[in-house]
């Protein structure tokens, strides 16, 4: 519809006077009027509906705001009247409106003609706002209309009471709705608006009594025979008396106007916009017209189990002992609610629902029960599979909606902390269809949530797909995978430790994961880390943000057997480690030194631990990761600051080298060429240290820093936040001897 | 020549492969059973021995179940439902008949207590079933009646649709008790009443309904083990439909088989008598394929089956299948309930 506006009427007579302008627009122009000649043609009608909106607002305004009895003849009520009454025929009311004009029709301000005229005009464009009606039941009390128009209201609200957004509040109202039967008029109306309202909470014996009454006094109505055996199917105890099993009808469709004007206005509206239908009924969504009823991502809206046939209401009568209803989810409003009510909650009909309801999901996380948990685990399988838009063919249209829906998913996954396994089984499923884009950062985030199993067949499932996406995607993708398997690391810990927590309380091992088993497959994901970490190292030539991200994981590997008493540490591989070691960029050095900080306390205290208490340690490293650790710290002292790191370096893999061939290379002072002071991570603070030590020097030279020089520029490194490098130089560097070496052989 | 099935199944997660090749270590485990000899028609099986023993008392299975032949059935995969109960069956009746009413004239006032113009019946079929252990499955029929003469009009079968589960033991073992397991939805009628019957059981039961659609990989096992299967009605022949991918337009070709001659080569390619291998129904159709190079110089393994027409039933790709020989039903379920299982685990 945008290009329509140029169509529109101010133009055209310029258009015609141009007609040979230059050839390509006027080809243009021509050549769009053409197919879009429907379009055309509508813009009238485009500018008649805004005129005609402004005239409705106005007529809204009017009767919001009139205040004494109108003549009947009063043009400017005529005027507005008009309006309201031509467009609800033609395209129905919007929301906003019922309120002001049943406000009007009901306070009998005007005669009674206006009132009907303007009950007869409530056609629904979509949906009756529930205040409106409610207010209008209190006009209904003071009495203020006339008898008809009552009838008229009774009428209208029978025939729209469909269209109502909620009707909670209305259910709150079946008691004056009651009281409303004592009016021989109205009694057949009302009889059959409470036949519409009434549940079986409703139903008490003083209401049976009443109708009892009632039947007394007027006869055996039809009318009343229905609300009584509505009332006889909900308690057959409280109502005793036989009633004819079939009647043919027992109200007659009130005879209204509306019918045939909801029916227009629903299909002019069907019309009009095919992608977008109004919402009709509540919660019921309606159904696109190009999918198949079944597939639709639609999470289902949470409503009472109705399912409750004879079999329960005997259980109920066995059951002495619980006299409580269920409290039905849909009055499920607040926590409060929830703590009040939560011995008589029942989960609702569609398990799909708790997704969005965050009262349910508390209630779902401690009520534990396998029923509940399949129905789910079922319901979610079957949407993710049916609904993904790479693995089922025509679905790509739709991929916005299946977004959302993942998204969902996943919140819910981070409400409960824990993953649901009907996503597990979906990602394994469709990983190896998937082109790495589609959906990118909500895939990636399932991966977070994939819950830990001892024994799991996840290389093949998740790892092999994972690393050839990996390999051949971009270095952002790279590091998104790096960033989401950093969270599956952190899930998987802080679920083993909150097990750790449960069985030293409970002395139950709820989990079937032995520790060993759990051992081995969160090594599996740090060798898978470190692999495809070295890998994409060498494809993206030791991208600087890629470090980040890879030392970001080793973060959380290096702290696990104090932060989360796993018995596993696992050092970086070389391809990673002298990366960063011998990089260019001074914060990736940084992080790395206070990763080998951690580690180092981590060993330490292990050791300790296997000194003190040998027999109760089930699990100890074993030497090798110690050995490993030992080479690493000797390269970095070596590099960061015996400027030995040529000669000391005793990693297969590491850089030690002759002097022999170092002096081949032709590169003066290749001994000091790492250290922190020209480190080439570290130079550019050297550099600066040096400007601000000795400003009026104007050629650099490194070679100053030394003695209580050095002191200080490390006191000026530590000032310019490198943390890291603090902690990791008190910590591993001896100060006085330069025996480092033997220092941290002791660990 | 490639192995005929793989070079026309393209994989997709859902229907790829039959559940023996189980995608994933859950903890179900299946019946000792050899997964071929899971997939042959039920003939053999001792209780339908038994049962043709009493002779009588076929007949009369199959006709209370001849009104499911020669038709033709859309299929659904259904997660098991939650809280239903064989007992209640006119009681789901009854509210599914007001459902569908509120659902056609939604939105308006519904009159109240009126006769409805569609009769909905929810009846149990005893017979449709492998063993003891499997749930009876269910019929929902609708039927209207025409609004010109209430009375005395017949009353007009509009929609039919079933549940059922023949052998499901994998699925239906484990499963609380609160569960009922119908596996398999075969569905005859407007697909508007489908809507409203499905989202109906969908609502009450939180159930999960989804297209069964069959792969090329699942129609040749079809192919292979229906061609084996002994007729005693002089019967058409076997017709396997094929689908020439990425061309302009949509192209056919069909490959008719005699009988007999299915029959014979079926025979020297399978070994042991009760028994079907992968690897036979591989040579089997490898067979077929070779010989309709020799004459038409057309690989077919580099085309998509669609369709597999026996004399025992006829299936199609979409998941449509169509039964020609109740001796052979309950056969033919099993397999597609193991592939309805498949879906949905």
């Amino acid at each position: 519809m945008q290009r329509s506006h140029s169509f529109k009427t101010p133009k055209r007579p310029l258009q015609s006077r141009d007609t040979n302008q230059t050839d390509l627009s006027a080809w243009r122009k021509k050549g769009r009027t053409d197919p879009e000649k429907s379009v055309q043609d509508q813009s009238p009608n485009d500018q008649k509906n805004d005129n005609e909106q402004d005239s409705l607002k106005q007529a809204f305004c009017y009767f919001e705001e009139v205040q004494d009895r109108v003549s009947l003849k009063n043009s400017i009520l005529q005027k507005h009247l008009t309006t309201v009454e031509s467009i609800a025929l033609q395209r129905g009311l919007p929301p906003e409106g019922f309120n002001v004009l049943l406000n009007v029709a009901l306070s009998g301000k005007f005669a009674d003609t206006v009132n009907t005229r303007l009950l007869k005009s409530l056609v629904p464009a979509s949906v009756i706002p529930e205040d409106s009606v409610v207010s209008s039941v209190s006009w209904l009390c003071v009495s203020k209309c006339s008898g008809n128009v009552q009838l008229l209201f009774l009428k209208w609200l029978i025939t729209v009471f469909d269209f109502i957004d909620h009707k909670e509040q209305l259910h709150a109202l079946y008691g004056f709705f009651f009281s409303f039967l004592q009016d021989e008029k109205m009694c057949p109306f009302v009889c059959h608006l409470l036949y519409l309202l009434t549940r079986k909470e409703n139903v008490k014996p003083f209401r049976v009594r009443r109708l009892l009454d009632l039947q007394a006094k007027m006869g055996t109505q039809s009318y009343l025979q229905a609300l009584l055996s509505l009332y006889k199917l909900f308690c057959p105890e409280l109502v005793t008396i036989t009633l004819p099993g079939k009647m043919k009808a027992y109200f007659r469709n009130p005879e209204g106007p509306w019918k045939a004007a909801i029916n227009t206005v629903r299909q002019r509206n069907q019309e009009n916009s095919q992608v977008s239908r109004p919402l009709f009924l509540g919660t019921s969504q309606p159904q696109s017209r190009k999918r198949k009823w079944n597939t639709q991502i639609s999470i289902p809206a949470s409503s009472t189990n109705k399912n409750n046939l004879e079999e329960d209401r005997e259980k109920k009568r066995v059951d002495l002992y619980s006299t409580n209803e269920s409290f039905p989810v849909e009055q499920l409003q607040n926590f409060s609610q929830l703590l009040q009510n939560i011995h008589r909650l029942e989960f609702p009909s569609q398990m799909g629902s708790v997704l969005t309801n965050p009262l349910l999901l508390h209630y779902m996380n401690c009520f534990k029960d396998e029923s509940v948990d399949l129905r789910l685990y079922y319901w979610m399988d079957q949407t993710l599979q049916q609904e993904c838009t790479w693995c089922v063919a025509d679905n790509s249209q739709y991929e916005e909606e299946f977004k959302n829906f993942l998204e969902t998913v996943y919140k819910t996954e981070c409400f409960l902390q824990e993953g649901f396994s009907s996503c597990e089984e979906f990602l394994y499923k469709s990983l190896p269809l998937w082109d790495g884009f589609c959906c990118r950062s909500q895939i990636l985030r399932f991966v977070s949530w994939i819950p830990l199993r001892s024994c799991s067949e996840i290389k093949s499932h998740l790892y092999d797909p994972l690393a050839q996406l990996f390999l051949t995607s971009s270095l952002y993708f790279k590091c998104s995978v790096l960033e989401s398997l950093k969270e599956l690391l952190q899930n998987w810990l802080n679920c083993h430790v909150t097990h750790l927590d449960s069985e030293s309380d409970s002395e139950v091992n709820s989990s079937n994961t032995t520790l060993s088993g759990l051992v081995n497959v969160v090594a599996e994901l740090i060798h898978f880390v470190g692999w495809i970490s070295t890998v994409a190292l060498r494809l993206e030539s030791n991208h600087t943000f890629l470090l980040h991200f890879i030392l970001d994981f080793y973060e959380t590997v290096c702290d696990m057997y104090l932060r989360y008493n796993l018995p596993l540490l696992i050092m970086p591989p070389p391809g990673v480690f002298y990366a960063v070691l011998l990089g260019m960029d001074s914060v990736n050095l940084n992080q790395l030194c206070y990763i080998m900080y951690r580690y180092r306390t981590n060993l330490v205290t292990a050791k300790e631990n296997e000194l003190s208490k040998k027999k109760i340690l089930q699990f100890k490293f074993s030497n090798q990761t110690y050995q490993e650790y030992n080479r690493y710290i000797t390269a970095m002292v070596g590099c960061l600051w015996t400027s030995s790191a040529f000669q000391k370096d005793i990693h297969p893999q590491g850089i030690s080298m002759d002097d022999e061939l170092l002096k081949k290379t032709a590169v003066p002072d290749f001994k000091t060429s790492f250290n922190i002071v020209c480190h080439p991570a570290m130079m550019s603070y050297a550099f600066f240290y040096l400007q601000q030590a000795w400003p009026d020097n104007t050629t650099v030279d490194f070679s100053l820093i030394k003695g209580k020089e050095w002191n200080r520029y490390l006191e000026y490194l530590y000032l310019q936040g490198l943390k890291g490098l603090k902690v990791f130089i008190e910590s591993s560097v001896n100060r006085i001897s330069q025996a480092s070496h033997s220092k941290s052989g002791n660990v | 020549m490639e192995a005929a099935a793989d070079g026309t199944g393209r994989p997709r997660p859902s229907t790829g492969r039959l559940s023996w090749g189980l995608p994933f270590g859950r903890a179900r485990r299946r019946s000792g059973l050899s997964p071929s000899s899971r997939l042959l028609p039920t003939p053999r099986r001792p209780q339908v021995k038994a049962r043709a023993a009493a002779g009588v008392a076929e007949d009369a299975d199959s006709q209370r179940t001849a009104f499911l032949l020669r038709k033709q059935w859309s299929l659904y995969s259904v997660t098991p439902l939650y809280r239903f109960s064989e007992a209640h069956l006119r009681d789901y009746s009854r509210l599914l008949s007001a459902f569908i009413a509120a659902e056609k004239k939604k939105g308006l006032a519904v009159e109240i207590g009126g006769e409805l113009d569609i009769k909905v019946a929810v009846t149990s079929l005893p017979d449709l079933k492998g063993s003891d252990r499997d749930q009876a499955a269910i019929l929902v029929q609708l039927s209207s009646r025409s609004s010109a003469s209430p009375k005395n009009s017949e009353e007009k079968l509009v929609w039919s649709g079933w549940f059922c589960c023949v052998a499901g033991d994998e699925l239906s073992e484990n499963l609380p008790e609160a569960f009922t397991c119908l596996p398999l939805f075969l569905v005859n009628g407007a697909e508007s009443y489908t809507a409203i019957v499905g989202t109906w059981f969908q609502k009450t039961f939180d159930c999960c309904f989804r297209r069964l659609s069959l792969s090329p990989f699942n129609l040749s096992w079809m192919a292979a083990m229906w061609t084996g299967c002994k007729v005693e009605k002089p019967a058409s022949a076997t017709e396997l439909v094929f689908s020439v991918p990425r061309l302009p337009h949509p192209l056919h070709i069909s490959y008719a088989i005699n009988l007999e001659d299915a029959q014979a080569l079926w025979d020297t390619v399978q070994k042991t008598p009760g028994e079907i291998t992968q690897e036979e129904v591989d040579v089997f159709m490898d067979c077929l394929y070779s010989h309709f190079y020799r004459h038409f110089k057309i690989h077919l393994s580099a085309t998509k089956l669609v369709k597999v027409s026996t004399a025992v039933a006829s299936a199609h790709c979409d998941g449509i299948i169509k039964f020609r020989q109740s001796q052979y039903l309950t056969g033919v379920l099993m397999l597609l309930t193991e592939l309805a299982i498949c879906q949905i685990q």
